[in-house]
């Protein structure tokens, strides 16, 4: 019984989450001129979910997150290209595309030491990314994927260029992905995920299926960057080799750290922090805000990012609530290469 | 034919040197190290502006591209790196990323985004045929400078005392470590020499690789190929890699231009599926 009841505590929101995605649909409401790039912060932000749930929650470090991001919007804009307009069809389409893609991938992926899963997502990332450069005829190759038309949502709400539909479109897929992502780390197939990323040996030994359960966390992000990649296709109407590049991968780990992973709103306020950052960055040298993005970044790991995200977590939660677990994680440990 | 396979052995080459560094890096200390490259860039722009602005020969530049990027290391290792030993791997990969952004732009903003070019002196440019067979000058003289490079280290590795505590220091840092051998010194000492390398692989490279500030990013992957596939355990594995690497990536875009890099990255995940740690290692 106690088991259960700790699973159902785990389950119950806190005022402080209500509070945040209630702040969010404000912000729908008051930033109406800055509703592009609000968009782009909640695709973002699914994306670094989805990264979160890999390696947050199960430990794998992947540098080619992008592929399924990439072939998320691909297949979302080809297919709203040639067969139909109507965006929650396509979405469905993208995300099975990517968990296909992702399931395929997933025994190249799930077997070797870390050092080989990152050259591994590393490859992928690139060969899908060269082949969209080189199947000029499909993809359009560097020139990126044009004419893509988005039917108005439910046949009311034309994507327009102020971008307000695609927020809110964008927002309400990030809220729902989000609501069932908690789900899943909440439940006792997430608390196995955890062991698994703390100790992949002790969790084989009390009985985890370990691979299996990879796999299946695995598809599931990748059915998550799938959707991400597709609401960005569809809002702004367009694809681009950058949707594959390696910036991108490096981006969405980037993010995370930034947010802490393992508890699923590191994506989110990593996704705001690192769009505003850019945003200000690049006001002040439009071409070298990769520099203090590195800077960033440096500082970050010769700091500590655990003890940076532990004190943020101490200030919001307050005492109640357990601390986020330690971003990282021992399963991402250096002795296994 | 044959130029093909003289091209790629001299590629080849090229990228063993480039890639040397990281794979001791790696071996030793486990450390990710993708901004190795950076390395490269340094002795490649080195290089290029010692030739440029103060006339300096192209072979002089050679050992100065060397030093100037051996020391970077060096200063760079004791300051930074050594910190971030013992951290998840995780940890690395970020830092080292960053150190990539940086170093990209910074070389953006000072030297600007084009394409350098290096003067090669005219002994050096040019062909000569040997039996039948076009040879460039500059592949020859890669492969002689590079061959006697790889010589000289599997000499030094297998042969002297330094190298006999650098592969007790590989095989199991804390036996090591227990039997009083400076790890860390010995570690110091290697990335210093590794990125040395590198930026000399740099400074010989920019003419066939070309030289542009996204140049660690662009070869990043090839140097990361070399070293999952070769293996951390000595020079054979690398080179063996290498070899293949270079290889396999200028006859893929002789007789099939169209497949561009695809080749080589196929032929990485391939060979990873089968030997996960590697052409050449023991599976610990």
């Amino acid at each position: 019984m106690r088991v259960a009841a700790a699973f159902a505590a785990r389950h119950r929101w806190r005022r402080a989450e209500i509070a945040f995605w209630v702040f969010a649909f404000v912000a729908w409401a008051v930033l109406s001129r800055q509703a592009p790039i609000g968009n782009e912060i909640a695709i973002l932000a699914l994306f670094a979910l989805s990264l979160d749930l890999i390696l947050g929650y199960a430990g794998i470090v992947s540098l080619g997150h992008a592929a399924f991001f990439g072939a998320g919007a691909y297949a979302a804009g080809l297919f709203a290209k040639h067969l139909s307009g109507d965006p929650l069809l396509g979405l469905a389409v993208a995300a099975g595309v990517a968990t296909v893609l992702d399931f395929a991938t997933s025994f190249l992926v799930l077997r070797g030491s870390d050092l080989t899963r990152l050259m591994v997502t590393l490859g992928v990332a690139l060969v899908l990314g060269e082949i969209a450069n080189k199947a000029t005829t499909i993809t359009g190759g560097a020139d990126g994927l044009q004419g893509v038309v988005i039917a108005p949502l439910f046949g009311l709400f034309a994507f327009d260029l102020t971008g307000r539909t695609a927020f809110a479109y964008s927002l309400v897929v990030l809220l729902v992905l989000f609501v069932v992502a908690r789900r899943i780390v909440n439940s006792p197939f997430g608390a196995s995920l955890r062991a698994i990323r703390d100790n992949p040996l002790r969790a084989a030994a009390v009985g985890i299926p370990v691979r299996r359960r990879l796999v299946a966390i695995y598809t599931i992000a990748a059915t998550y960057a799938g959707v991400a990649g597709a609401l960005l296709a569809q809002t702004t109407q367009f694809v681009s080799l950058d949707a594959l590049a390696f910036d991108r991968s490096a981006d969405v780990l980037l993010m995370l750290v930034i947010g802490g992973p393992g508890w699923l709103y590191g994506g989110i306020a990593g996704a705001l922090v690192f769009k505003i950052a850019q945003d200000v960055f690049s006001g002040l040298t439009p071409q070298y805000w990769h520099f203090w993005l590195g800077l960033v970044l440096v500082v970050l790991v010769l700091t500590g990012r655990e003890r940076l995200h532990e004190r943020i977590a101490r200030l919001v939660r307050g005492r109640r609530g357990a601390v986020p677990v330690p971003p990282g994680g021992d399963a991402v440990r250096a002795d296994r290469v | 034919m044959l130029t093909i396979l003289f091209d790629g052995v001299a590629y080849g080459m090229l990228l063993f040197v480039l890639a040397v560094g990281l794979s001791v890096t790696l071996g030793l200390m486990n450390f990710v190290n993708l901004a190795h490259g950076a390395f490269a860039m340094a002795g490649g722009y080195i290089t290029v502006v010692l030739m440029s602005r103060y006339g300096v020969p192209f072979v002089a530049c050679l050992p100065v591209a060397f030093l100037a990027a051996g020391a970077l290391g060096a200063v760079l290792e004791r300051t930074l790196y050594r910190r971030l030993y013992d951290r998840p791997h995780l940890d690395h990969v970020l830092f080292s990323i960053g150190i990539v952004f940086m170093a990209v732009a910074a070389v953006d903003y000072t030297m600007g985004s084009q394409q350098q070019n290096v003067r090669l002196p005219p002994w050096l440019s040019g062909r000569f045929d040997v039996a039948g067979v076009g040879i460039g000058r500059y592949r020859a003289f890669l492969i002689a400078i590079c061959g006697a490079l790889v010589v000289a280290l599997q000499l030094v590795v297998s042969r002297t005392r330094f190298g006999s505590r650098l592969r007790a220091a590989v095989d199991d840092r804390r036996v090591a470590r227990g039997l009083g051998i400076p790890v860390d010194a010995i570690f110091a000492g290697t990335f210093a020499v590794g990125s040395g390398l590198a930026g000399l692989g740099g400074a010989l490279g920019a003419e066939i690789l070309g030289l542009d500030p996204t140049f660690p990013l662009k070869f990043m992957i090839y140097f990361l190929i070399v070293v999952t596939v070769g293996g951390t355990r000595g020079i054979v594995g690398p080179f063996v890699a290498a070899l293949v690497l270079g290889l396999a990536d200028v006859a893929g875009k002789y007789y099939v231009p169209a497949s561009g890099v695809f080749v080589i990255y196929t032929l990485m995940i391939a060979i990873l599926l089968v030997r996960p740690q590697g052409l050449f290692a023991r599976p610990r």
